[in-house]
């Protein structure tokens, strides 16, 4: 599980900006505040109100308004209505939330809205029952209740995307960042493997 | 005697007992599948729950005005009121619901609740700190076991037991209601009951007053998916209740879905069992004494009673259990209830007087079987699981090896009625070839919506693909609560009897063309209705469909039902074995691999029934390994109410898992309930495998490093 990269957006906001924020800002219920430090941090600080953002999902512009305190989950399930992403956990430990941004799979929960614009983020949405991760966590009947599986279909997604022909053991490691409670984990080595077979490293739909 | 409803004969059946791929499967893994927490209906408000944050407290004071100030608050409604006790943290006080879950959170930071601190008592381990939390509970004896005691070739004395774990459902226990008109309630809800829940919240709310009377048929209840329950989502509860309300209040839905550190502290956790063991034997192996002081907690509650001993019975036995009230999240039923903690404390002793005995514990437990319900399904299984963990090849007396990392075998025994509940089946045939079963059952994950379509399927000579099931609404005809493994058995029979009804309603329209005397000349076979004689004298399903013309057949199924033939039953042994590796430096086990041998009677769909042990399986290694609910007697607080403290498996730890169903051996018994019986053996099977590994017992599962090396130190080291 890769975690969101450390960099500048477009408008002048960062992962470190918001942490440092939120600690001169503690007890003002998580909200970004104008303050003095903030500013000293580095970066134009915006909210605590709603500000406008557009988030390319899947291929399409999406214009929402939204606290920046907002995550990226709670901005795609509770704004968008894609409630694909799960949350379960909230604090980046179980991947149910698993969404890609610029194709590298991402805790959706532990990702600000905000942090997202001007970057590529794919969500299960994007796939199909016919796509070869989906299709082969169905034959292999790599899910139970179905509530981690989302998560586990996209972090399968971006795992063969980014490694071609994986061992076993590479799925074990490549897939640790999800949990599930069923106990599906034997079906999901399998639907993996086989799905292997067919993605081969290939960025399918261009985004 | 045979009836109408008789499962057909292996040779006749062109569904079930094959593995059918879950229906709803592309559903759930494009995202597309709509859980409780996933509903959106316009308007909707969220709510958020203000919680206890100590473990033993009256309320002195609730200041709700700081959270109802606050912009985009809609309403408050109080769980608990002042003078109140609340008894463990987490406990729920009042909910809040409000435009937004960040302003619902908002609100419950400037919600005031103050307290008259009391004391607590949140570990339960010791039972000798207990005090006065101690509650009596079960005392029986049976034979003479002082006297078997002091009579037997070798005896064992230990201490073993289960910790308390959470059941962490994936899905947070809630739902999402609307109270649309004055006997209008909806509620989209993450439950194993959809036909208890509408019931469960109407008497809720006739407890408040100033509440317009609803009776249980004005509540709509609607759960096509759920996210899991494992015996933990039967009720609507306190958070329920207070959704109801909101909406009632605001005239908007809202949905209250519980946080990760709230579902772990008040939503279920499977109650802890400890003992001291006596027990003892003939030479021979033959048991014939068990003795047990044991003590559980199942939170503020009385709890229940142990199965002790478990599923081997000895002519001589004492059991003396007591309950320790302790100001813990309370317990609800989690797979199984009492059996797998009640597997370890008697099997663990079993292996460990195996050793004195100077016996492998295969055949130990073979011996034994006699002194269960049913020998020669155990010793079949046991022989089973041996051959496929490659036990004989494998297997070494406690503590050999060398080396610092050694391996070892261990195993487990286990049993589960899983009957089938009473169930209602409507099949629907209509003119242009649709076929649809209505009940109101769920599918909690096990994949019961699959094995009711292969039912319907296999009785009208369908293929899956062309019946319909419409389920997880309580408006469609009743079914049981889906727990104890009791659905199956009760969904595959009403289904069976609703279809064999409405096909011999079809069959009398199209006798005449097929030119046979009565309905029971004909059989639905490969997408025909034909003579059984003649099968070459047939009539497609589509044709004979149009023959119904404007005519639509419903007909009814039940379980139970007195002429309806015996399709379902109960009772099942199933055996595992466990291979570890366990470092002596370090006290991490690694599971190599482990094997499930299991019976449940007529299997419909054997890839979902695979996916059910795997599942026990991986949930017992989990239980056995790492999973523990972790309290501070200091504070009384929850330590590990998350989860990345309250550890699970993930997909690198479970080593290879064999599943070995005993399909055809028992199927005449019928359709038995498979959800309980494989997650009871595995943290007895593992932990004996950690004996076997390093010849020392660690006593309490889960067996951690710290506890690993304990035993260790206690035995004298690493030789």
């Amino acid at each position: 599980m890769v975690g969101p990269k450390e960099t500048q957006q477009p408008n002048g906001f960062s992962r470190r900006s918001f942490i440092q924020g939120v600690s001169v800002g503690s007890g003002a219920a998580g909200a970004l505040l104008a303050t003095p430090e903030a500013k000293a941090a580095g970066g134009d600080v915006v909210g605590p109100g709603a500000v406008s953002m557009t988030l390319r999902i899947n291929g399409r512009n999406h214009s929402l308004e939204a606290e920046p305190r907002v995550t990226l989950l709670d901005a795609l399930r509770d704004r968008l209505d894609m409630t694909g992403a799960k949350k379960v956990c909230d604090r980046a430990t179980c991947g149910a939330c698993t969404v890609m941004v610029d194709g590298q799979a991402v805790y959706a929960c532990t990702m600000l809205a905000i942090e997202a614009e001007g970057r590529e983020i794919r969500t299960i949405e994007s796939l199909s029952a016919n796509d070869p991760v989906p299709r082969n966590f169905v034959k292999h009947d790599a899910q139970q209740c179905g509530f981690c599986t989302p998560g586990f279909v996209m972090a399968c997604q971006s795992f063969l995307e980014n490694n071609p022909n994986p061992s076993q053991a590479d799925v074990e490691a490549g897939l640790s960042g999800n949990i599930c409670r069923c106990g599906t984990y034997v079906g999901v080595r399998l639907a993996a493997l086989d799905a292997a077979k067919e993605v081969k490293g290939g960025r399918r739909r261009g985004y | 005697m045979a009836t109408k409803y008789d499962w057909p004969s292996a040779a006749d059946r062109s569904v079930i007992g094959r593995s059918v791929s879950r229906l709803d499967g592309a559903e759930k893994a494009t995202g597309r599948a709509k859980y409780a927490y996933d509903r959106n209906p316009e308007g909707l408000l969220v709510g958020r729950l203000v919680t206890s944050p100590h473990a033993n407290a009256r309320i002195t004071r609730i200041d709700a005005s700081g959270a109802e100030r606050l912009k985009g608050v809609r309403g408050v409604v109080l769980i608990k009121d002042i003078g109140d006790e609340v008894q463990w943290t987490g406990a729920e006080i009042a909910a809040v619901a409000a435009d937004s879950e960040e302003i619902a959170r908002d609100a419950v930071r400037k919600f005031k609740v103050e307290y008259e601190v009391l004391s607590h008592l949140v570990k339960e381990e010791d039972v000798e700190k207990a005090g006065n939390r101690v509650v009596p509970g079960q005392e029986n004896t049976e034979g003479d076991p002082a006297k078997a005691l002091q009579e037997a070739d070798v005896t064992h004395e230990g201490y073993y037991g289960a910790a308390t774990i959470t059941h962490c459902c994936m899905e947070p226990h809630g739902n999402t209601v609307h109270w649309k008109g004055e006997k209008d309630i909806t509620v989209w809800a993450s439950t194993q009951a959809v036909g208890r829940i509408g019931a469960d919240l109407a008497k809720n709310l006739a407890a408040d007053s100033s509440l317009p009377k609803v009776s249980p048929s004005d509540i709509r209840v609607i759960t096509p998916v759920m996210g899991g329950g494992f015996g933990s989502k039967f009720n609507i509860d306190s958070w329920g209740v207070a959704a109801a309300k909101l909406s009632r209040m605001t005239g908007r839905p809202v949905k209250i879905m519980l946080d990760r550190d709230e579902e772990l502290q008040m939503a279920g956790a499977r109650p802890s069992y400890f003992g001291n063991v006596k027990v003892g034997a003939k030479k021979d192996g033959t048991l014939t004494v068990f003795e047990v002081e044991s003590w559980a907690t199942s939170g503020v509650g009385r709890g229940g009673n142990p199965a002790l001993p478990y599923v081997i019975e000895p002519p001589n036995q004492r059991v003396r259990h007591v309950n320790v009230a302790t100001n813990t999240g309370p317990a609800r039923a989690w797979r199984a209830p009492r059996h797998p903690q009640c597997a370890v404390i008697t099997h663990c002793a079993l292996t460990d007087l195996a050793h004195k005995l100077d016996m492998d514990p295969v055949d130990f437990f073979k011996k034994n079987a006699d002194l269960t319900a049913r020998p020669d399904v155990y010793r079949t299984e046991i022989d089973k699981a041996a051959e496929l963990i490659d036990w004989k090849e494998k297997y070494h007396k406690p503590g050999e090896g060398s080396g610092h990392v050694r391996s070892g075998l261990g195993l487990s025994i286990h049993t589960w009625g899983g009957r089938p509940h009473d169930s209602q089946c409507r099949v629907v045939i209509e003119p242009d070839g649709a076929a649809s079963a209505e009940i109101g059952s769920q599918d909690i994950g096990t994949g019961t919506l699959t094995v009711i379509a292969m039912v319907l399927a296999e009785t009208l000579g369908l293929p899956v693909s062309r019946v319909n099931v419409k389920m997880g609404d309580s408006s469609l005809p009743p079914s049981g609560a889906s727990g104890g493994s009791t659905t199956v058995g009760g969904v595959s029979s009403s289904t069976r009897r609703a279809a064999v009804n409405a096909l011999e309603k079809l069959k009398e329209k199209v006798a005449g063309d097929l030119g046979a005397s009565s309905a029971d000349e004909i059989e639905a076979k490969d997408g025909y209705l034909r003579l059984k004689e003649n099968p070459k004298k047939r009539i497609a399903w589509t044709a004979a469909c149009r023959k119904l013309s404007t005519e639509t057949i419903s007909e009814m199924g039940n379980q139970p039902d007195r002429d309806g033939g015996k399709l379902a039953d109960s009772g099942v042994g199933g055996v595992q074995m466990a291979d570890v590796s366990v470092d002596m430096e370090t006290g991490i086990v690694t599971m190599n691999k482990m094997v499930a041998v299991q019976d449940c009677g007529l299997i419909i769909d054997l890839k979902l029934a695979e996916s059910q042990v795997y599942g026990s399986l991986i949930m017992g290694i989990c239980s056995a390994l790492w999973e523990e609910r972790v309290y501070d007697q200091m504070s009384g607080i929850y330590l590990n109410a998350d989860m990345e403290f309250y550890k699970l498996a993930g997909i690198g730890d479970i080593g290879e898992l064999v599943v070995h169903m005993m399909t055809g051996v028992y199927d005449d018994r019928g359709v038995i309930g498979l959800g309980e019986p494989p997650a009871i053996s595995p943290m007895a099977a593992i932990s004996n495998a950690v004996f076997n590994a390093i010849g020392a017992r660690v006593p309490t599962v889960p067996v951690t490093p710290d506890k690993v090396l304990a035993a260790l130190e206690k035995k004298g080291g690493m030789a």
